[in-house]
């Protein structure tokens, strides 16, 4: 089991190397010139101003510097868990940046994948043992999966959001407020939370409820449970031990989908203008702020690797099978 | 008599119509009998095994009837036959390597089997010792899963929790195939072993393979396209068949006691008939050197000598 973790960290460690040599890499090779594209922007009519406030920022980022300079500056900076200062939102570190996108992207995904999850195995265990429930929700099931993202999304803002106007469809709180703990903004997050919160939620409940059916049937039609049958077990021990076993997949797929989590839902939040990671990456790729670009990357490649590390150790510690072949089972 | 069965019908319901696999037998089987059931592939052995314990989905009973100790099983009431599985009739099941839950400690799993059939775990436990034991397995198999097991030993754990309740009749399909020649041996000396401490008073124990059932069987039963071909002692089969299929069937194997490898298995030529529209008649007809107009109508299973049944018209 040590070698067996050992060596999954190892693996780990390699993969973050060159995630941040990569990550390092890309912004470099984009077209474009960020801090002129930015100065444009400000339209100095002043050339040699220009000029001189170029220099500053060339100067503040490094960008002068030779490129290996620039990579060895980057890994120290990122040691220190400084990511830059963002150019977009001039003069804000990366990592404040992110720090403040983060709880609603987690706000959003978290309720919904766990949410989904719950009520979607419930609805897939019972559509297994009852044939109305399974000709009502198999359909409904698959219809959901089948449904691509972005027209749920766009078809929950245009109805409950524009046209019966139950609840904001755009944005993370009401535009003339500020983050307080009061009570009208604290309604107004929730409400603004809820519609991209039923889209993630709604899209991922379909794929839950099927896979979850499809378990447990397939367990059901397996040859202990037959032996079991065959000893006249009642259906309510059959049923249990199909359920459990059916379960153990689902746990590693919540597992694998937390692990998402840190990507944010990119196009959630295009769709919603809600304000998390996704929303931040956009931001970045639209003015080119590369730093930005870098530190969400780089924040999603450690959160990735981190889940997928727990992963690991959940699909270990829920299936027996997986921990005895690991200590060396008989066969 | 401890189990009779009287012109039982088990067919599959499919789209193209009813699959007429078990169409009428009737035998019995005497208290301490073990019985060989033997056929080609197909001939029906799964479908009457299965009959006796545990239709599946597609199995429809259609008619007749099954005794056992004297009590009817009511094999069409899966609800009604829960009482007679595994207290009185039991089955080690082809697929013993698979048979237990993989994600539960194997003792884990029996406690919770018996539990669920008002048997306390408590009072059984040392009689279930004492039988893997017997087997030859430690006690501590009862702490580990199925995973940690050799196929050997999954195979003799199964034959302890299959019997350990003492059933009337134990029925065993097919559960020396995939094994070695040696572990094939162990398995069916354990067998003999088990009715003779009256574990199980009588057995079925179906197999392609007669020769191997022979070293063990009292007698052998063989079936054919869904019917009965001929009944009687392992001797009397092996060494005196009446029925022509038996006695190629026979022909095709290598002497009885000769090694497989030194002998290739001929087979016999032809193949069986399709039991969605069978044949009128006897149903060995088109593959029968003996066949003639006679043949066109069904031959009785008859006991011809004492002991000796045989569903043939030449038979005499
Ligand atoms: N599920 C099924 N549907 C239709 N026909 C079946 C099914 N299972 C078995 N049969 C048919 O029933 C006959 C007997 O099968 P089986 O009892 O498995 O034979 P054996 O065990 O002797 O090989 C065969 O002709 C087979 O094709
Ligand atoms: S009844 Fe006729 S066809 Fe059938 S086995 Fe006997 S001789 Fe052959
Ligand atoms: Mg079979």
């Amino acid at each position: 089991m040590r070698k067996y973790f050992g060596r999954k960290i190892f693996v780990y460690l390699l993969t973050f190397f060159a995630a941040v040599t990569i990550n390092w890499m890309i912004p470099r090779l984009m077209p474009g010139d960020p801090i002129k594209s930015r100065l444009a922007r400000a339209s100095l009519t002043d050339a040699t101003a220009a000029e001189a406030l170029y220099e500053y920022f060339n100067n503040m980022f490094g960008l002068d510097q030779p490129l290996w300079q620039q990579y060895l500056n980057f890994w120290w900076s990122l040691l220190q868990g400084d990511l830059g200062i963002s150019i977009w939102n001039f003069p804000t570190p990366v990592t404040d940046l992110i720090m403040g996108a983060v709880p609603y992207s987690l706000g959003l995904l978290l309720p919904s994948i766990i949410l989904s999850w719950f009520v979607g195995n419930w609805f897939g265990a019972y559509a297994a043992r009852s044939k109305w429930l399974d000709n009502t929700i198999l359909p409904l099931g698959y219809v959901l999966t089948a449904t691509p993202y972005m027209w749920l999304a766009l078809l929950l803002a245009w109805s409950l959001g524009i046209v019966a106007g139950l609840f904001p469809a755009a944005g993370s709180y009401g535009l003339s407020l500020q983050p307080a703990f009061t009570w009208t903004f604290i309604s107004s997050l929730l409400s603004h939370w809820f519609l991209p919160f039923l889209s993630l939620f709604l899209v991922a409940l379909g794929g839950w409820a099927i896979g979850m059916r499809n378990m447990i049937i397939y367990e059901l039609e397996s040859e202990y449970s037959n032996y079991l049958q065959a000893l006249g077990a009642p259906r309510r021990l059959v049923r249990r031990y199909a359920f459990r076993n059916a379960m153990l997949p689902q746990i590693t797929g919540l597992a694998v989908q937390l692990g998402t989590v840190v990507a944010g839902a990119l196009l959630t939040e295009i769709v919603f203008s809600y304000q998390g990671l996704g929303y931040l990456i956009l931001q970045a790729i639209q003015n080119q702020d590369f730093f930005l670009l870098q530190g969400t990357f780089l924040f999603i490649v450690i959160g990735v690797l981190i889940a997928n590390f727990i992963i690991d150790v959940v699909y270990v510690l829920v299936d027996p099978r997986v921990r005895v072949q690991m200590q060396g089972g008989a066969k | 008599m401890t189990l009779e069965v009287s012109d039982l019908q088990v067919y599959y319901r499919t789209l193209r119509g009813d699959v007429r696999a078990l169409d009428g037998p009737t035998f019995g089987l005497a208290d301490g009998e073990i019985m060989g059931l033997a056929g080609e592939s197909g001939s029906g052995k799964s479908t009457l095994s299965k009959s006796l314990i545990r239709l599946d989905g597609r199995m429809r009973y259609i008619g007749g009837s099954v005794t056992l100790d004297g009590d009817e099983v009511p094999i069409w009431d899966d609800q009604a036959m829960n009482e007679f599985r595994y207290k009185r009739i039991s089955l080690i099941p082809q697929y013993a390597m698979s048979a237990m839950n993989p994600t539960r400690k194997i003792g884990k799993m029996i406690a919770e089997l018996l539990e669920s059939r008002g048997v306390r775990f408590r009072d059984t436990r040392d009689e279930l010792h004492r039988r893997l034991e017997l087997v030859g397995l430690q006690r501590d198999v009862l702490d580990r899963y199925p995973l940690e097991l050799s196929g050997g030993m999954k195979q003799r754990t199964v034959m302890v929790i299959s019997t350990l309740l003492n059933p009337s009749l134990l029925i065993a399909d097919e559960v020396t195939s995939a094994l070695d020649v040696s572990t094939q041996r162990a398995v069916a000396e354990t067998l003999v072993e088990f009715r003779d401490r009256r574990f199980v008073k009588s057995m079925i124990v179906v197999t392609h393979d007669i020769s191997l059932v022979y070293q063990i069987a009292d007698t052998i039963m063989v079936m054919y396209a869904g019917r009965l071909a001929e009944k009687a002692s392992a001797k009397t089969i092996i060494e005196m068949p009446k029925h022509p299929y038996t006695k190629m069937l026979l022909d095709s194997l290598p002497e009885v006691g000769v090694k497989y490898e030194d002998k290739r298995l001929s087979g016999i030529p032809g193949s069986p008939p399709g039991l969605l529209k069978p044949p009128q008649g006897c149903r060995f007809r088109d593959r029968c050197p003996l066949a003639d107009k006679q043949c066109l109508e069904q031959p009785p299973f008859v006991e011809v000598e004492r002991d000796h049944h045989v569903a043939c018209w030449k038979a005499e």
